[in-house]
């Protein structure tokens, strides 16, 4: 490898100490700006009230940021942190980062969480979170020296952008020696960034078997673009000492133990539950299709006889088998699958043998069924290049099958996308959109701004209907749907459309639980569900912590539980780990409360931003039910069905549009009946306020909380 | 090849000398639950565990701190093992230990000392 000639811009030196029970206290600031590196220290308050993780994240991010704040600006700062259960190599699913901005998408705080070794080993060199600030003069990239106490900050000549070469290069540069590369991470985007909102980061960890840096996203919100904006090629992390009590835990045999038993109910129960091992997130794909939940065509349908095409066993051919696929040590459900030897067809590496991370479920269906591409391996060339580019799938999914939407019903054509031919299906223009995202030009650029601009842009340029258009254009707050069909479960278009961040699935995921089993049938039933579930997810985000061993492997007598949904044993392990680490309290009460003074403080913060309002978390239609005669008719029976019996309409002799009229009045009016009651139990005002007797209930008091409530009051 | 602990039930009378040679030797102290070989007294029968060597823990480690020696034998290099136990449970054999206060894994290495303190010949070091 060519070695690369780096200019010394700024350096800090900073004394090693050893973490305690779970917290460093002190976070790392850098403006790359002004070529300023410090530390601050991290308060009882923060602790107390924030607790880690995403808590820290906007804590700061308040903090650094002004109420006018724009994406580009130079004082957005980009958030990375870890929490105190983070990196702990004992219970599985404990390496994750949590990032955040604010989004080019939104303009308000987005959150992403992400595996790889990054954020664990930034933790372990010394820092609870690293907060990024300003714009640099030239191209940059940020060292930080676990070993030695050292940050710097670097230029970045010439190297490349796109992460599955850049990841590697810089591991290959900082690493100590050949056989240390596990302890070197790096976090990129991709030549994407530099020029579309639909963007993300990517998270490394070395691969020791098969020797290849392996890619974990930041998907959601366009933080691939901020990094880009501020002239940042890459974060590296060295940190060569971990071991098994390096987060040193108060108890860390209660700690051990725990994580054993899951070790062993995954040993013994993922090859008859969720096969996670073999195919990862993607065993979903078949299930959501018998569900009618698999997204085609724009969300428009949920099953297709085609999407067998894109079954976990044709992902299994080709995901390599029997590997420790956890994006950190020790979690050994290991969902993190990848194609070995892939060949990409198209773009600047075809016929380079790579390493594709994936496909996930989301990436299936964003990528793959809801713009109807049914070949698994177009499928994985489409995640390859956005990984590398630094695209977010799932926003690069929902906003293909926009477009195509939009070219099925003439409002684009060959002239306005530049000749490419975006009838269903078309891999070949799918592939082409993500290239010229890449190379900065053609209709891919237009694509990549995201649903909420296209549909401002088709309007205003191309003359289409904008009813229409908000109908069909799956986004809220800016952000892209991802990949569940939520016509037939109010609750799940509330966990979608109430997520503060945008309509991302994991504040809640409610669709068996309602539309399935039907367990939460009442507006109250639900709102409840709205409130438990998207705090006890929350709670993931502050410490450090994936969502997936919670109930994506389930206790053997789980059923016969008094809450089989919350997984109840698995909650009991949550805050027995909690305890061992940080000598805390905690009970399964005070978990959700911690949660909840964050999700509320985010909920003023996106206040603060200008959103969180009622009418952000207004859905689409199309979310919500049949925005289009074909797809009435597609499931007329049912329809036709809840008419007469929900509604209490016969639908005989009424004609469609009477029929698709009276059906969309009926979900609407649920809808809002929906809200009053999620504000209601949340402790929100009819227009969605948090009230100041919750906030000062809950502890989430703070003057400048209160101050921006008061404007809406 | 696979050089490893083939144990006879039938011929063992459960005096633990072999937990109590096997502590000793690597723990230097007589504990039952810091042995590699693990005796258990049943109502009509003693069973008897040992590692077989089969590779099971090797293939899970996610830092490749389990490596295979010349002879076919499992070893557990600390300088890469970071504890996280997913070789404990993907043991078949429940064969791989830990110990309350300890932080890494341990098992058998057919080191033999146990077999040389079996007083009846209920161990031997086989190579297969």
């Amino acid at each position: 490898m060519k070695k690369i000639d780096r200019k010394l811009i700024a350096e800090y030196s900073y004394t090693l100490k050893p973490v305690e029970k779970g917290y460093n206290r002190r976070t790392l600031y850098i403006n790359v700006g002004e070529n300023k590196i410090m530390e601050k220290p991290v308060s009882d308050m923060m602790i107390d009230k924030f607790v880690g993780g995403k808590g820290f994240d906007l804590y700061l991010l308040w903090h650094a940021i002004k109420d006018s704040t724009q994406w580009n600006d130079p004082e957005n700062e980009i958030c990375i942190s870890f929490g105190p259960l983070c990196g702990n190599t004992n219970y599985p699913g404990s390496g994750k980062s949590i990032v955040t901005t604010i989004s080019p998408l939104t303009g308000i705080p987005i959150d992403s969480n992400v595996g790889g070794h990054f954020g664990p080993y930034t933790k372990f060199a010394g820092f609870d979170a690293l907060e990024i600030q300003g714009k640099a003069d030239e191209e940059v990239i940020v060292y930080i020296d676990g070993d030695s106490g050292k940050i710097q900050i670097l230029s970045a000549p010439d190297e490349e952008i796109n992460s599955h070469i850049i990841a590697e290069n810089l591991i290959a540069e900082f690493c100590d020696a050949e056989g240390k590369e596990q302890f070197v991470s790096v976090v990129s985007s991709g030549t994407a960034a530099d020029y579309v909102d639909i963007s993300c980061l990517n998270f490394s960890f070395w691969d020791k078997r098969r020797k290849v840096a392996r890619l974990k996203q930041a998907g959601r919100g366009g933080i691939g673009r901020v990094f880009r904006d501020k002239k940042i090629k890459a974060l590296v992390v060295k940190f060569s000492g971990l071991k098994g009590d390096t987060n040193h835990p108060v108890d860390l045999d209660t700690l051990q133990k725990t994580g054993l038993k899951l070790h062993r109910e995954i040993e013994k129960g993922d090859s008859s539950q969720c096969h996670m091992r073999e195919c990862g997130t993607a065993h979903l794909t078949e299930i959501m299709n018998d569900y009618d939940l698999l997204p085609i065509k724009n969300f428009k349908y949920g099953q297709d006889d085609a999407a067998k095409g894109l079954a976990s066993w044709e992902f299994k051919k080709m995901f390599t088998q029997n590997m420790p696929d956890g994006c950190w040590y020790g979690c050994s459900l290991a969902c993190c699958k990848a194609v070995d030897n892939f060949i990409p067809r198209t773009g600047p590496y075809k016929g380079h043998k790579v390493c594709v991370d994936g496909p996930e479920y989301e990436t299936v269906g964003g990528c793959g069924s809801n713009i109807c591409i049914w070949d698994a391996k177009d499928v994985a060339e489409i995640n390859f290049y956005c990984d590398t580019y630094g695209v977010d799938t799932i926003s690069f999914g929902t906003a293909t099958a926009f477009a195509m939407e939009c070219w099925e019903n003439g409002i684009l054509d060959m002239a306005k996308t530049g000749g490419l031919d975006l009838s269903w299906g078309n891999a070949d223009s799918a592939l082409e959109l993500l290239h010229q995202m890449a190379r900065g030009e053609g209709f891919g650029v237009i694509v990549g701004k995201g649903v909420r601009k296209m549909k401002a842009l088709f309007a205003k340029e191309y003359g289409a209907d904008p009813d229409f258009l908000q109908d069909i254009g799956m986004e809220a707050k800016g952000l892209e749907y991802s990949q569940y069909m939520s016509k037939e479960s109010l609750a799940q278009q509330g966990g979608y459309t109430f997520a503060l961040k945008g309509p991302q699935h994991d504040e809640a995921w409610l669709i068996f639980m309602d539309m399935v089993n039907n367990h939460i049938p009442t507006f109250e039933a639900k709102a409840e569900a709205l409130h438990y579930f998207p705090m006890f997810r929350t709670w993931f985000g502050l410490q450090g912590l994936c969502k997936l061993p919670w109930n994506d492997i389930e206790p053997e007598d789980n059923a016969q539980t008094d809450e089989p949904a919350k997984v109840p044993e698995h909650v009991q392990n949550y805050v027995d780990i909690y305890k061992a680490i940080t000598g805390k309290p905690m009970d399964k009460h005070e978990l959700i409360r911690q949660s909840e003074r964050v999700y509320n403080f985010q909920k003023v913060f996106c206040m603060r931003m200008g959103k969180g309002r009622l009418i952000d978390d207004i859905p689409p239609y199309r979310a919500v039910g049949p925005v289009t005669e074909e797809e009435y008719l597609s499931r007329q029976d049912r329809y036709d069905k809840q008419l007469l019996e929900k509604v209490g309409i016969d639908p005989k002799g009424l004609s469609l549009k009477e029929k698709m009229q009276k059906t969309r009045a009926h979900r609407e009016d649920q809808y809002r009946q929906l809200i009053n009651a999620v504000y209601k139990r949340k402790g929100w005002t009819p227009e969605g306020v948090p009230t100041l007797e919750h906030l000062s209930a809950i502890g989430m008091d703070l003057p400048e909380v209160l101050e921006v409530v008061k404007r809406y009051l | 090849m696979k050089k490893y602990l083939k144990t006879y039930p039938d011929k063992c009378i459960a005096c633990r000398a072999c937990e109590s040679v096997c502590s000793n030797l690597y723990f230097k102290e007589d504990n039952p639950e810091k042995s590699c070989i693990r005796i258990t007294q049943l109502a009509d029968a003693v069973e008897m565990n040992a590692c077989n060597q089969c590779e099971a823990c090797a293939k899970a480690c996610p830092t490749q701190a389990l490596t295979i020696t010349h002879q076919g034998v499992v070893m557990v290099n600390k300088s890469l093992c970071i504890s996280c136990y997913m070789c404990i449970a993907a043991c078949p054999t429940n064969s791989m230990h830990r110990y309350h206060g300890g932080i890494y894994p341990f098992k058998c290495i057919s080191c033999g000392a146990c077999t040389k303190a079996c007083p009846v010949e209920a161990i031997k070091v086989v190579q297969e």
